[in-house]
């Protein structure tokens, strides 16, 4: 059996995972990132994005939007501000998504707007992915 | 003397009450099991964002590159009070002892010639406050329509008070709650949430470990904000809590005080009614005696 490490995924109001994992797909706001066992101790904040678990027995995948990942060799916790389980994800909850990050972007100051403007594309390539 | 019917209303319409005060206490002990697992559904989240941002904080320090709601606004001058009741009364002290901690916190802080603004949340809280402090008030967030707090409405009143941060408006804010220990022990608390405070505590030594994607004081700029609601939500969650266990005792003794009141009336009544029939009594005896 494949190493593997603990993962956690916890929104403000509950834990939604944690099991063993083998590796753990992270949208990283400066790129994607997968993390195994062994990898160097880590933070990155979140974009919005699928996040994946790989486990022995299961695969879990999430859509997160904001938050951050802590890494370290041992394991993998994701505190993530909102996250849907992609089974449950329906067109409706992530359009609810886009247009409250299109409302944000409309209202962002100048210097934010670039990165509000960003998060918006995020979600509508999430959304495209979900479509498929 | 009242008239023994007097005492008979008296007593169904105390049993009554005590009926009204069984059902609220049930009620709120329902609510309460809810509540405390809410709050401990939130503690995970909070405890490592806690943690993770006490480590940043520590090697970021108060560089001039820190971002304000780290470093502050350099001046401690105006002071936002952000006072966090319930929407209902009936829960015994849970309400003053929040207010009386603000009032006292407030009255502190206009003796030194500062300025105080109060945010209030919850109905209770803004009714006591405005006796004494009506031209301080600046705002209101009425949660009295939520059935059940979230997040969202957490990060609603942080996005609030972070506007009002960036529009220069205060540079300290407290949160003031009750903290939950036990159905009869609430803490009444306050928290700075600007500038964050950290314990040195939370930081674990093995955080400076870690890299950082993307820069220290970039994850901290967006963690910073973030953790301003994350504080208000745990202090909401706290406070429902709190709300329901206080509800719960000070319905429980409600309960107990109309059970003696029962007894006692019931005693007054009896005896009344005992004197009443021995008075008739003596009456009928000394009437055939006088034949």
């Amino acid at each position: 059996m494949a190493a593997t490490l603990q993962f956690d995924l916890v929104s403000p109001e509950k834990r939604l995972a944690s099991f063993q994992a083998v590796e753990v797909q992270i949208p990283g706001a400066d790129g994607d990132m997968t993390a195994m066992e062994g990898h160097s101790p880590t933070i990155t904040t979140l974009r919005p994005g699928i996040l994946k678990a790989v486990g022995a027995d299961q695969t879990l995948a999430f859509a997160v939007t904001g938050g951050f990942a802590e890494i370290t060799a041992a394991g993998v916790s994701v505190l993530a501000e909102q996250a849907v389980a992609v089974d449950d994800l329906s067109g409706t909850v992530l359009d609810g998504m886009i247009e409250q990050a299109r409302e944000l972007a409309a209202m962002a100051l100048p210097e934010d707007k670039d990165a509000a403007e960003k998060l918006v594309q995020d979600m509508m390539v999430l959304r495209n992915h979900e479509a498929h | 003397m009242p008239s023994l019917k007097d005492l008979k209303n008296k007593i169904t319409s105390i049993k009554n009450t005590r009926k009204i005060t069984k059902a609220m206490q049930m009620v709120a002990a329902a609510k309460l099991r809810r509540a405390q697992e809410a709050a401990e559904a939130g503690r995970p989240y909070a405890e490592r964002m806690t943690a993770v941002m006490a480590g940043l904080a520590a090697s970021v320090g108060t560089s001039a590159s820190a971002p304000r709601l780290l470093a502050g606004t350099g001046e401690d001058k105006v002071h936002l009070l952000v006072v966090m009741t319930a929407e209902r009364g009936l829960c015994g002290g849970f309400n003053s002892s929040i207010v009386r901690m603000a009032r006292l916190k407030a009255q502190e802080l206009l003796g030194k010639g500062k300025t105080v603004k109060i945010l209030t949340v919850g109905k209770k809280g803004r009714e006591q406050l405005k006796r004494d402090f009506a031209s301080l008030m600046i705002g209101h967030v009425d949660l009295s329509e939520v059935k059940r707090v979230g997040y969202t409405q957490a990060q609603a009143i942080a996005k609030d008070i972070l506007t009002r941060f960036d529009a220069g408006e205060f540079d300290v804010a407290t949160l003031f709650f009750n903290r939950f220990q036990s159905v009869i022990s609430q803490v009444p608390t306050a928290q700075q949430v600007i500038p964050a405070k950290f314990d040195a505590a939370d930081a674990g030594d093995a955080v400076a470990l870690y890299d950082y994607e993307p820069s220290e004081e970039g994850i901290l700029a967006d963690l910073l904000p973030r953790g301003v609601a994350t504080q208000v939500f745990t202090a909401l969650l706290e406070n429902g809590a709190s709300e329901q266990g206080a509800r719960m005792s000070a319905m429980d003794n409600a309960t107990r005080n109309a059970g003696d009141m029962i007894d006692k009336y019931t005693t007054i009544y009896n005896r009344s009614r005992q004197a009443a029939i021995t008075k008739e009594l003596i009456e009928i005896i000394s009437g055939a005696e006088a034949l």
